[in-house]
C-alpha cells in the first residue's frame, strides 16, 4: 500500500515526538521535519534519520510544497494563524497541535469522521483529549446535564505557552465538553503539580446526567467501550478505577502514561496529543487515498 | 476619622469561610457580615468562593449563591471598606476578574501553588490594567524552600504585583519558618509582604506575629476562625493582640468582637475549633479545604479521615486537587480489605 507523505512543522518536544510516532506509521511516511533553529535536538535527530530538514521555517517548505501533503503544526498558536493561511494557500491539509483553534476540533473517536474533508483541523487541548471521549460515552447512554473536568498534570510537562496563557486551556476544553462531548454545560479545571518524581496525567471527569434517561449499566458499559478505542491510538489511556455512580452523578478517574517515545512517560498528557495527531493523520491518509484510487 | 494603619488586615471569612460552610453563603449573611465589618472600619473584605472566582464546581462544591451576586452586595453595604476577590489561574479565568472588577471589586489576590508563579503573569496584568490593586498570593508555601519561595514572589513582583503573600495553605508552618521566608522576601523585594494562615497547628496567631515582626504588612484574619481546616487567625483577636503591641490596625475592637459573636457565631454549624482532623491538616502538610471533604470519603468508605489525610501528605498533593481525596481513600479501603480477607 502506497504511503501519504507527511510533514512536521515545529522541531521542539512535541514536534520531535511526533516524529518518532510517525516512524511505526503504516500509512503515513514523514519526509520532512521543519524547524527554525538548526541546532536543536529535533533538528539534529531529523537529519541523522535522513529525513529533509528546513531551517529556515515555513518559507522553506512553501519553496517544495511537493514534501507532504499533510502538515502537522507543532509550533504556537500565534505562529500558527500565519502558517494556518500560507499552506491553505497551496492547499495542505492542515492538523493543529497548537491551542489556535482556527479550524474544526476534532477528538478522533468522537467526531473525525464528519471532519475528514476539511483543510485545517486542532486537536483542542490535551485535557479535551483525555476526557472529552468519557464526557460522550456517558453522554450516548445517557443525556449529560453538566459535565466538569479537571486535568492534573506534571509542572515540568506544562510549556512555556501553557503556562503564559491557562486561560486558553480552561476556556477551550469547555467549549470542546459542550461541543463535541454533548454536554449542556461544560467546566473544565487544570492543575500543575511540582512533585519530584513528576506524577502521571491524570484527568477525573464528574457528568451530571438526566435522572430520567439514568441507565448505569449502559452508562458504565460505554465508558469501557470508549476507553478500549482511546486505548487503540494511546495505549498509556487507563480508567484508575472503576466509574462510580452516586446517583445522576457520574464520577471517571482516568490517567495517561506516555509512550516514552521522545516525552518522558509521565507526559501523558503531551503524548495525548501527539498520539491523537498521529491518528487523525492516518485517518485522513485512509480518507483521501481511498479517494485517488 | 480613619487612623494611620500600620498593618492592613484582609478578612477572609467571606471567602476562605465558604469552605466551613461548604460554600452555602445566602446574599443576606453576606450583606449583614460586610456591613458590620465595614463599620468596623476593616480596610479589606475578600468575597467570592473558596477556591477562588469560578469555584462553584463539583470539585470543590457548588456555590448555593452565585459569587457575583454575593460580590455586589458586599460592594453596596460597603461605605469605606474594599472589596477582594481571590482567583486561581487554572480554574478562574480573566473573564470572571473583569467581571468582578465591574461589580466594584478594588483588590485582585492571584493565586498559586508557590512554585507556579508563572501562570499569573496575565492575571496580575489584567488587575493592574482594571486599576485594581493586585496581590500575588503563593499557596502552600511550606512546601518550597525559602529560595524558590524568593524566587517565585520576585516573579510576581515583575508581573505587577503590589503585595506578595506567604501563604500557609496546609496551616504547617512553624514560627522560625514563617521568619526566615519573610525575611528573605523583605531583603529581595521592594514591595509590601503579606502572610495568611491557618490554625491547624494552632499557630496561625504566633505565625501572624512573627511575619509582622519581620516587616510583614498585610495580614489575614478570619471572624471567629471562619475558615478552611481549623480556620485562619481569628481577626478579632488579632485586632486585640495588635492593639496591645501598640500596632495600629485601625479596626474599631468592640465592633468587630460584636459581630463575631452576634453575626457570624450564630451562622456557624458547629464552632470552628482544632479537631483531630484539622491537626492532622497541619501536621501531614495538607491543603486545609481538604479537611470537609477527607470526612465526607471517610465516613462514607468507613475509614479514619487521618488515614487519607497523611496520604495525601505523602503523596504531595498540591491545592484544587480535591479529586485525589476519593481516589486515596478507595487505595486505602482496598488495601485494608485485601489485608483482612
Amino acid at each position: 500500500m502506497s504511503k501519504l507523505k507527511v510533514a512536521i512543522l515545529g522541531s521542539g518536544n512535541i514536534g520531535t515526538d511526533l516524529m518518532m510516532k510517525l516512524e511505526r506509521s503504516n500509512i503515513l511516511q514523514l519526509t520532512t521535519m521543519i524547524g527554525i533553529d538548526p541546532e536543536s535536538d529535533g533538528l539534529r535527530r531529523a537529519k541523522e534519520k535522513g529525513y529533509e530538514v528546513i531551517d529556515v521555517g515555513i518559507k522553506g517548505f512553501l519553496e517544495k510544497p511537493e514534501l507532504a501533503e499533510i502538515v502537522f503544526d507543532a509550533t504556537s498558536a500565534k505562529a500558527h494563524l500565519h502558517h494556518a493561511k500560507l499552506l491553505k494557500e497551496k492547499g495542505k491539509t492542515v492538523i493543529d497541535l497548537t491551542p489556535a483553534a482556527v479550524g474544526a476540533l476534532i477528538v478522533p473517536p468522537v467526531n473525525l469522521g464528519e471532519h475528514l474533508e476539511e483543510k485545517n483541523v486542532n486537536l483542542i487541548t490535551c485535557g479535551g483529549q483525555a476526557t472529552i471521549p468519557i464526557v460522550h460515552a456517558i453522554n450516548r447512554a445517557s443525556r449529560v446535564e453538566y459535565a466538569e473536568i479537571v486535568a492534573t498534570i506534571a509542572s515540568k510537562s506544562a510549556g512555556l505557552g501553557t503556562r503564559a496563557n491557562i486561560d486558553e486551556f480552561t476556556q477551550t476544553t469547555s467549549k470542546g465538553i459542550e461541543v463535541i462531548g454533548g454536554a449542556k454545560k461544560g467546566k473544565a479545571i487544570i492543575i500543575l503539580n511540582p512533585a519530584e518524581p513528576p506524577i502521571l496525567m491524570r484527568n477525573t471527569v464528574y457528568a451530571l446526567v438526566d435522572e430520567k434517561t439514568m441507565n448505569e449499566t449502559a452508562i458504565i458499559q460505554s465508558i469501557q467501550d470508549m476507553v478500549a478505542t482511546v486505548q487503540s491510538y494511546v495505549p498509556g489511556y487507563r480508567l484508575r478505577t472503576e466509574p462510580i455512580i452516586d446517583g445522576n452523578k457520574v464520577t471517571v478517574f482516568l490517567e495517561v502514561e506516555g509512550a516514552g517515545d521522545y516525552l518522558p512517560k509521565y507526559s501523558g498528557n503531551l503524548d495525548i496529543m501527539t498520539a491523537a495527531a498521529v491518528k487523525v493523520a492516518e485517518e485522513f491518509a485512509k480518507h483521501m487515498l481511498a479517494k485517488t484510487v | 476619622m480613619t487612623k494611620k494603619r500600620n498593618i492592613l488586615i484582609t478578612e477572609v471569612a467571606l471567602r476562605d469561610g465558604s469552605h466551613a460552610i461548604a460554600h452555602q453563603y445566602t446574599v443576606d449573611q453576606v450583606a449583614n457580615i460586610a456591613k458590620a465589618l465595614d463599620e468596623a472600619h476593616v480596610p479589606y473584605i475578600e468575597v467570592a468562593h473558596g477556591d477562588g472566582l469560578a469555584g462553584s464546581s463539583l470539585q470543590y462544591g457548588l456555590s448555593r449563591t452565585d459569587e457575583f451576586k454575593l460580590i455586589e452586595a458586599a460592594v453596596s453595604v460597603c461605605e469605606q471598606t474594599k472589596i477582594a476577590v481571590l482567583l486561581l489561574p487554572g480554574i478562574g479565568t480573566i473573564k470572571e476578574l473583569k467581571q468582578a472588577a465591574d461589580l466594584g471589586a478594588k483588590m485582585a489576590r492571584i493565586a498559586t501553588h508557590v512554585t507556579e508563579a508563572d501562570v499569573s503573569a496575565q492575571h496580575i496584568g489584567l488587575a493592574k490594567e482594571l486599576g485594581m490593586e493586585a496581590v500575588g498570593f503563593l499557596m502552600m508555601s511550606h512546601m518550597a524552600p525559602v529560595e524558590k519561595l524568593v524566587e517565585q514572589a520576585k516573579l510576581m513582583e515583575s508581573y505587577g504585583a503590589d503585595v506578595v503573600y506567604v501563604v500557609d495553605s496546609a496551616g504547617a508552618l512553624l514560627p522560625y519558618e514563617v521568619r526566615e521566608r519573610v525575611r528573605a522576601l523583605k531583603q529581595y523585594l521592594g514591595i509590601e509582604i503579606g502572610f495568611h494562615g491557618h490554625n491547624n497547628l494552632s499557630l496561625a496567631m504566633a505565625n501572624s506575629l512573627v511575619a509582622i515582626e519581620e516587616g510583614a504588612t498585610r495580614i489575614d484574619g478570619s471572624v471567629r476562625c471562619l475558615g478552611a481546616g481549623a480556620g485562619n487567625t481569628q481577626t478579632e483577636v488579632l485586632v486585640a493582640v495588635l492593639d496591645r503591641l501598640g500596632i495600629e490596625t485601625g479596626i474599631d475592637l468592640y465592633k468587630i468582637m460584636d459581630l463575631a459573636e452576634e453575626i457570624v457565631a450564630p451562622m456557624l454549624p458547629a464552632p470552628q475549633e482544632i479537631t483531630r482532623d484539622s491537626l492532622v491538616l497541619g501536621y501531614a502538610g495538607v491543603y486545609s479545604s481538604f479537611y470537609l471533604h477527607a470526612q465526607r470519603a471517610a465516613k462514607k468508605l468507613g475509614i479514619d479521615a487521618r488515614d487519607i489525610l497523611i496520604e495525601l501528605g505523602k503523596r504531595k498533593v498540591v491545592g484544587g486537587q480535591e479529586d485525589m481525596i476519593i481516589d486515596v481513600a478507595m487505595e486505602i479501603k482496598k488495601k485494608r480489605e485485601a489485608v483482612t480477607r
